[in-house]
């Protein structure tokens, strides 16, 4: 009875592991199927560098995509999974840019350029104020010859 | 003035952006590793031609070596083998090898018919080790110093003129530092 007992929870236990995959090879947890989903797409495959290792077929996507799994089950957060891949491969895994300081040039630039394009825009727009409203001031007059200057605007 | 200088400043900018950007020397797809100056990562693998052997960093610890990075299913490894046994016979540092993604069966057929350069071939089918060495292709080589740091690497073929150049250097500047 007690061997049975142990072969019972022994089988149950191998079920338990076998079944963090469901028929599809996704995870059985459909909150950490989507957070695997959310992760993979986010990690550039250094093979094809334009695609994810959600997206790659290449042998290198498919053995990090199956560390990201293991490292979801064993409970890790999305911090550390990103963290244990820019540690091997460095920034460039990752699409997502980081805001750090070291990165505030990427994420600030394009605000710099909009108060550059505003300060432009301002300054021409004052230069434009301050000329003579000249051309229409002076209604067209009856006796002006045909073809004249002041027509033809 | 600023109204003059702008222009020929934004232009010389241009020419620096495009001579860095636009260099056909430069390959694009070598990324840098964010490794260089780090311990290198702990492995203990099975030997490829002796599953009951071990290889491990633990025993190389205190000596400078060479870690190349290799798979049957590499065509440019193929062309580096005679790199690598023209080095190996230089006697300068212990080559480690790291067959990864392979069978044991083909890398034994490899060794055997383009000769073995290497003082032990990690085994590593799984891709773990080289992932933690941050591993994306093949050839790839890794240059470890005396305290077990990782200090140079270089990815794609050996050649000879890249040991002189690049690995030579490294190797005597480690061990008159005493690392």
């Amino acid at each position: 009875m007690k061997y049975a007992m142990l072969i019972l929870l022994t089988l149950l236990l191998c079920d338990g592991a076998a079944r963090a995959l469901d028929a599809n090879g996704q995870l059985e947890d459909p909150a950490l199927e989507a957070r695997y989903e959310d992760i993979t797409k986010q990690l550039r495959c250094l093979v094809c560098q334009n695609e994810s290792i959600a997206d790659s077929n290449v042998q290198l996507a498919e053995d990090l995509r199956r560390q990201v799994r293991e490292m979801l089950l064993a409970h890790q957060s999305d911090a550390a999974i990103f963290d244990f891949m820019t540690a091997r491969y460095g920034e460039f895994v990752r699409f997502n840019t980081p805001l750090e300081t070291k990165t505030l040039w990427i994420w600030g630039s394009p605000f710099v350029l909009l108060l550059v394009g505003a300060v432009i825009v301002v300054r021409v727009a004052r230069a434009r104020s301050r000329m003579p409203i000249d051309d229409d001031s002076s209604p067209p007059s009856a006796e002006a010859p045909p073809g004249s200057a002041s027509g033809s605007r | 003035m600023w109204k003059f200088l702008l222009p020929i400043a934004a232009f010389l900018g241009l020419v620096v952006l495009f001579v860095f950007g636009l260099n056909p020397n430069r390959d694009i797809r070598a990324l840098p590793s964010p490794l260089i100056g780090k311990p290198a990562p702990a492995f203990n693998l099975t030997d490829v031609l002796d599953p009951s052997r071990s290889v491990n960093n633990t025993a190389l610890q205190g000596q400078v070596y060479v870690f190349n990075a290799w798979g049957t299913w590499c065509v440019a490894c193929r062309e580096e083998q005679e790199a690598l046994l023209q080095i190996a016979q230089q006697r300068v540092v212990p080559i480690i090898g790291l067959d990864f993604n392979d069978d044991r069966n083909k890398a034994q057929r490899w060794l055997k018919q383009l000769g073995n350069p290497y003082t032990a071939v990690a085994f590593d089918p799984e891709e773990r080790t080289a992932i933690d060495w941050g591993i994306y292709g093949a050839p790839e080589t890794f240059l470890v110093d005396g305290k077990g740091r990782i200090i140079f690497k270089f990815i794609s073929p050996l050649t000879l003129e890249v040991w002189q150049k690049e690995f030579l250097p490294r190797i005597e500047a480690a061990r008159r530092s005493g690392a």
